[in-house]
C-alpha cells in the first residue's frame, strides 16, 4: 500500500504540473508555455483592438469629437505595435508551442528553459511599451513604422523606451524562433523526414528563420535611432550628411519579411483544418513546401514596393514591381491547392472549417488588392490611403488573426479535453466575418476616392462609408467578449472530446488522449503512418 | 433544392450582380481619372487590375461555391482520393505568370512616362513644412521669383464642430498654386523639417517631400478648375490638416495673376526699409503668429508642453531678444520648431517676434524689419 502511494507521489513530482501561480513562472513545459503566449496574445489583442476602437470612434463623423490630433497619432501607433508584435505574433508562437512538438512527436521544445525566458520577456517589454501612455509627451506618436526623422527629431521621449521595447521584443521573438528551429530539425520523431512533416510544422521552419533573418535588422534600425536621438549621430538626418530615406530601405528590409512571419503560419493552420473537415489529403503537398519557401526567398527582395513614392530611380521601381508581381505566383499555387483540397471531397462546416474557408476567401482579396498595389503608377494613387489600410487588414485580419481563431477552435478539443459549444462558435464566425467585412470593405472605396492614412479628421464626402466602417468595428470588436466566453466555458467544461475529435483529422496530436497529457511522447513514436494526411 | 436547380440560382444571381456592377454609378468611390494624359493611364491601369482581379475573384470562389454546395457529406459526398496532379499544378503556375507578364507591359509604359520630367515650361518648388506647404515659382532673375506659403483655411469651429461644416471642409488653403493649362509643369519636391508627401489625386502626381532631397514629378492639366488633394504621409500633429490645392487657369490669367504676385514681392521689399511702429509691427505680428505660430504655440500663448513650449510669460519671449530671433530665424534643431527665416519675409518675422514679446501679458522690446532683414543677409 505505502509503495503505491509513493510511486503516486513520484509520478506527481515528475509528471504533473507544479501547484499554484509559480507553475506559470517557472514552467519549461511546452504546453504551459503555449497557453501563457495565447492568453497573453488575447489580452493584447483586446488592448490594440480597443485602441482601434477609439479610433474608429473618432471616425464615425467629420470633426474632432473625442481625442486630439497628437493623441490620435499616439493611438495609430500603438494599435500597429501592440497588435503586430504583441497579439499576431505571440499567438503563433503559442501554437508552435503547442503543436510542434505534438506533431513530430518530440517529448518538449528542445530549449525549454529558453523557452521560459522567451515568454517572459514580452510582459515585461509590453507593460514598458503600454506605459508611455502616462508618460510627460505620451506614447509614441509616429506610426508604427516609426519613419525618420518625425521619429528621431521630433518623437516623444518615450521614444526611448519604445526602443527598449523593440529590442526586448526582438531577443523574445529571435530566442522562440531559434527553439523553434532546433526543435524541428533535432526532436522529429525517428524516421520522420522533412517531407512528411505537417504543413503547419513546415511553415514555421521557415517563419523562424525568416524571424532570425530580420529581428536583427529591426534591432540594428531601432539602435541607429537611438544613436541620432541621444548621442549626436546622423543616421537619418540629411542635415547631418546622413539619409531619412535610409531608415525606410531598413525598416522595410525588416518589415516586408515581417508581414511573412506573420501569415505563413497561418497557411500551415489552414493546411491542416481544411482537409481535417474536406475528409481529404491535403492537394500538392509538395508544391505547398516549395511555394512557402518561394514566398519566403521572395519577401527578401521586395521590400522597397513600401517606398514606390520615396523617389527611387526608374530601374529601381521597375525591378520591385516586378519582384512584387512574382509573389502573386507562389502564394496563388497555395489558393489553388486549397481549393483543389475541398474539391471532391466531403465536406462539414463545423467552426474552425468556417473561419478557413474565410481565411481563404477574404486572403484573397487582400491578396488581389496586393496584386494592384505593386503596379507603380496605380500605386502612386493607393499609396498611404486607406486602400492600403483596406488591404493589409485583409490580409492579417481576416487572414492571419482568422487563422489563428480557426486553430483555437480546432484545437482546443485537444487542449482541454472539452468540445466547445458550436452554435455559439459558429455565431461568433457569422459575427466576425459580417463585422470584418462591413469595418474593411468600404475602406477600400474611400481609399480610391482619396482619403489619406492616419488623419484623425477627413473631408466630407468620405463620411458615409467611414460610420459604416465604424460600426462594423463595433461589431467585430464586441464579438470577441463572445470568442472569450467561449474558449473559457470550453476549459472549464463540456462535452467530453475523442482523442481523434474531428472525424477526418489526421497527424501526431490526435493519437494521444484528450486533453493532451502533461507530458506526451516521452518515447517516440513508431507508427508514422499518422504524420501528415 | 435538387443540384441543377441550386446552380440556376447561383448562375442567376451571379449575372444580378454583374449587371449591377457594371451599372452602378462609381464615380464617389473610385479612383479619379483626373486632368491629365498620364492620370487618364493610371485610371486604366487601374481599372484593368480591378477587372483581372474581379475575374481572378470569381473563377476562385466560383469554384469555392460550387465545391462547397456538391461536395458536401450533408448530400452524401464521398470523398475523392486523388491529391496532386502535376499537369494541373504546372498549369496553374504558368498561366499566372504569362497573365503578369502582360500586364507588365503597360504599366512599365507608363511608369517610363511618369518619370520623364524634362523640358518643362515652368518649375515651381514645393516644400513641405509643417503643416503647410510653400510653393516657390523659380526665375532666373531673383527679384521675379514669387514664393507664398498655403496655409488650410478650415477654421477650429468647423473642427470642432461649433460651426457647420462648409463645402471643401479640410480642403481648402488661402493662397492656392496656381498654373496655366496645357503647359508642362515641373514639381521640384522637398522638406524642411520631416517627410510629407504631395499628392494631387487629379494629377495622378504623389511623390514623397524628404528633407535633403529634391525630386522632381510633372503635370500637364488639360482642364481649367481646382483640383484637391492632401499631404499623404504622417508629418505629425496636424498631418490631417495640410491640404493641397492646385487652381488651373487660362494662360492669360496665370501671367496677370504672377505679375501681381511679383508686384506684391517687390512692394514687400520696399517696405522693409521704412521704420514700422509698434502698433503696425502688432498686427503684423499678429496676422503671422495665427498663421504659422499657433497651432503649436496656441492662440493664448499656452503651447501644448512638453513637445511645444508655452510663450506666455515664460522661456525666449521674456528672455533676450537676439536667442529669440536667433531661434525664430534658424530653428531649433531635434524640435519641431523650423527656421522660419527661410518662410517669411523680414517684415512678418519682425512682427512676429514683437507681437511675441507684447502679448498674453508680456511686456518687451520690440525689433524693426530692417534689422531682421540684415541678419538675413540682406543689404
Amino acid at each position: 500500500m505505502s509503495a503505491v502511494i509513493e510511486e503516486h507521489h513520484h509520478d506527481d513530482h515528475h509528471h504533473g504540473p507544479a501547484k499554484g501561480l509559480m507553475r506559470w513562472v517557472f514552467t519549461t513545459n511546452h504546453k504551459d508555455i503555449g497557453t501563457l503566449y495565447l492568453w497573453f496574445s488575447f489580452i493584447m489583442f483586446l488592448l490594440g483592438g480597443s485602441f482601434a476602437l477609439v479610433i474608429r470612434a473618432e471616425l464615425f463623423q467629420p470633426g474632432l469629437q473625442i481625442v486630439e490630433p497628437e493623441f490620435f497619432n499616439q493611438l495609430t501607433t500603438m494599435h500597429g505595435l501592440v497588435m503586430v508584435f504583441g497579439a499576431v505574433m505571440p499567438a503563433f508562437v503559442g501554437l508552435a508551442n503547442w503543436l510542434v512538438p505534438m506533431m513530430i512527436g518530440a517529448p518538449d521544445m528542445a530549449l525549454p528553459r529558453m523557452n521560459n525566458y522567451s515568454f517572459w520577456i514580452l510582459p515585461f517589454a509590453f507593460t514598458m511599451l503600454a506605459s508611455t501612455f502616462f508618460m510627460e509627451g505620451g506614447a509614441p506618436n509616429f506610426g508604427w513604422t516609426f519613419y525618420a526623422p518625425l521619429s528621431t527629431d521630433q518623437g516623444p521621449p518615450s521614444t526611448t523606451l519604445f526602443i527598449f521595447a523593440v529590442h526586448l521584443m526582438g531577443i523574445s521573438s529571435i530566442m522562440g524562433s531559434i527553439n523553434v528551429v532546433v526543435t524541428i530539425l533535432n526532436l522529429r520523431a525517428p524516421g520522420m523526414t522533412l517531407m512528411q512533416m505537417p504543413l503547419f510544422v513546415w511553415t514555421w521552419l521557415i517563419t523562424a528563420y525568416l524571424l532570425i533573418a530580420v529581428m536583427p535588422v529591426l534591432a540594428g534600425v531601432v539602435t541607429m535611432m537611438l544613436m541620432d536621438i541621444h548621442f549626436g549621430t546622423a543616421f537619418f538626418n540629411a542635415g547631418g550628411g546622413g539619409d531619412p530615406v535610409l531608415f525606410q530601405h531598413v525598416f522595410w528590409f525588416f518589415g516586408h519579411p515581417e508581414v511573412y512571419i506573420m501569415i505563413l503560419p497561418a497557411f500551415g493552420v489552414v493546411s491542416a483544418i481544411i482537409p481535417t473537415f474536406a475528409r481529404k489529403r491535403l492537394f500538392g503537398y509538395p508544391s505547398m513546401v516549395y511555394a512557402t519557401s518561394s514566398i519566403a526567398f521572395l519577401s527578401f527582395i521586395v521590400w522597397a514596393h513600401h517606398m514606390f513614392t520615396v523617389g527611387i530611380p526608374l530601374a529601381g521601381e521597375l525591378y520591385f514591381m516586378y519582384a512584387t508581381m512574382l509573389i502573386a505566383v507562389p502564394t496563388g499555387v497555395k489558393v489553388f491547392n486549397w481549393v483543389a483540397t475541398m474539391w471532391g471531397g466531403s465536406m462539414t462546416f463545423e467552426t474552425p472549417m468556417l473561419f478557413a474557408i474565410a481565411f481563404v476567401v477574404l486572403f484573397t482579396i487582400g491578396g488581389l488588392s496586393g496584386l494592384m498595389l505593386a503596379i507603380v503608377p496605380a500605386d502612386f494613387q493607393y499609396h498611404d490611403t486607406y486602400f492600403v489600410v483596406a488591404h493589409f487588414h485583409y490580409v492579417l485580419v481576416p487572414g492571419s488573426v482568422f487563422s489563428i481563431m480557426a486553430a483555437v477552435y480546432y484545437w482546443l478539443p485537444k487542449w482541454t479535453g472539452n468540445m466547445y459549444n458550436e452554435t455559439l462558435g459558429k455565431t461568433h464566425f457569422w459575427l466576425s466575418f459580417i463585422g470584418i467585412n462591413v469595418l474593411f470593405f468600404p475602406q477600400h472605396f474611400v481609399g480610391l476616392a482619396g482619403m489619406p492614412r492616419r488623419i484623425p479628421d477627413y473631408a466630407l464626402q468620405f463620411a458615409d462609408y467611414n460610420m459604416v466602417s465604424t460600426v462594423g468595428a463595433f461589431l467585430f470588436g464586441f464579438s470577441q467578449l463572445l470568442f472569450m466566453f467561449i474558449v473559457i466555458q470550453t476549459i472549464r467544461g463540456g462535452k467530453k472530446a475523442t482523442d481523434r475529435v474531428w472525424e477526418g483529422a489526421h497527424g501526431l496530436e490526435w493519437t494521444i488522449p484528450s486533453p493532451a497529457p502533461y507530458h506526451t511522447f516521452s518515447t517516440p513514436p513508431k507508427d508514422l503512418t499518422e504524420a501528415h494526411g | 433544392m435538387d443540384r441543377a436547380k441550386q446552380c440556376r440560382w447561383l448562375v442567376a444571381l451571379s449575372l444580378l450582380m454583374t449587371a449591377g456592377f457594371v451599372g452602378a454609378d462609381w464615380s464617389n468611390i473610385n479612383m479619379r481619372q483626373g486632368v491629365t494624359e498620364i492620370s487618364r493611364e493610371v485610371f486604366d491601369l487601374h481599372m484593368v487590375m480591378l477587372y483581372v482581379c474581379i475575374v481572378i475573384g470569381i473563377v476562385v470562389f466560383g469554384a469555392m461555391i460550387i465545391s462547397m454546395l456538391i461536395h458536401r457529406k450533408s448530400i452524401g459526398a464521398i470523398p475523392a482520393t486523388f491529391h496532386d496532379s502535376t499537369m494541373v499544378e504546372i498549369g496553374w503556375t504558368v498561366v499566372p505568370v504569362i497573365i503578369l507578364v502582360i500586364l507588365a507591359f503597360p504599366a512599365t509604359q507608363t511608369l517610363n512616362a511618369m518619370y520623364d520630367a524634362s523640358d518643362a515650361d515652368i518649375d515651381i518648388e514645393v516644400r513641405g513644412l509643417q503643416w503647410k506647404w510653400q510653393y516657390t515659382y523659380l526665375n532666373d532673375d531673383p527679384a521675379k521669383e514669387v514664393s507664398f506659403i498655403s496655409t488650410m483655411l478650415t477654421p477650429a469651429d468647423e473642427i470642432y464642430n461649433r460651426a457647420p461644416k462648409r463645402e471643401n471642409y479640410l480642403l481648402d488653403v488661402d493662397n492656392e498654386l496656381v498654373i496655366p493649362v496645357n503647359k508642362r509643369v515641373r514639381f521640384l519636391i522637398t522638406s524642411a523639417d520631416v517627410i510629407h508627401s504631395w499628392w494631387v489625386p487629379d494629377f495622378a502626381v504623389k511623390k514623397d517631400a524628404i528633407p535633403g532631397f529634391v525630386h522632381e514629378s510633372w503635370a500637364v492639366a488639360e482642364k481649367v478648375g481646382t483640383y484637391r488633394g492632401k499631404c499623404a504621409e504622417l508629418c505629425g500633429k496636424d498631418h490631417g490638416f495640410m491640404p493641397v490645392v492646385v487652381r488651373v487657369v487660362e494662360q492669360e490669367e496665370y501671367d496677370t495673376w504672377l505679375a501681381e504676385k511679383q508686384a506684391e514681392a517687390a512692394e514687400v521689399f520696399n517696405t522693409i526699409g521704412k521704420t514700422w511702429t509698434e502698433a503696425e509691427l502688432m498686427a503684423e505680428g499678429e496676422a503671422v503668429y495665427n498663421q504659422s505660430c499657433a497651432s503649436c504655440h496656441q492662440a493664448n500663448g499656452q503651447g501644448l508642453p512638453p513637445a511645444f513650449p508655452a510663450l506666455a510669460g515664460q522661456g525666449l519671449s521674456v528672455g533676450p531678444i537676439a536667442e529669440h530671433i536667433d531661434i525664430v530665424l534658424n530653428g531649433k534643431a531635434g524640435t519641431a520648431m523650423q527656421a522660419f527665416g527661410q518662410q517669411l519675409n523680414a517684415a512678418q518675422l519682425a512682427g512676429v517676434i514683437t507681437y511675441e514679446r507684447n502679448s498674453w501679458g508680456n511686456k518687451g522690446d520690440s525689433v524693426q524689419p530692417s534689422e531682421i532683414h540684415k541678419m538675413l543677409g540682406g543689404q
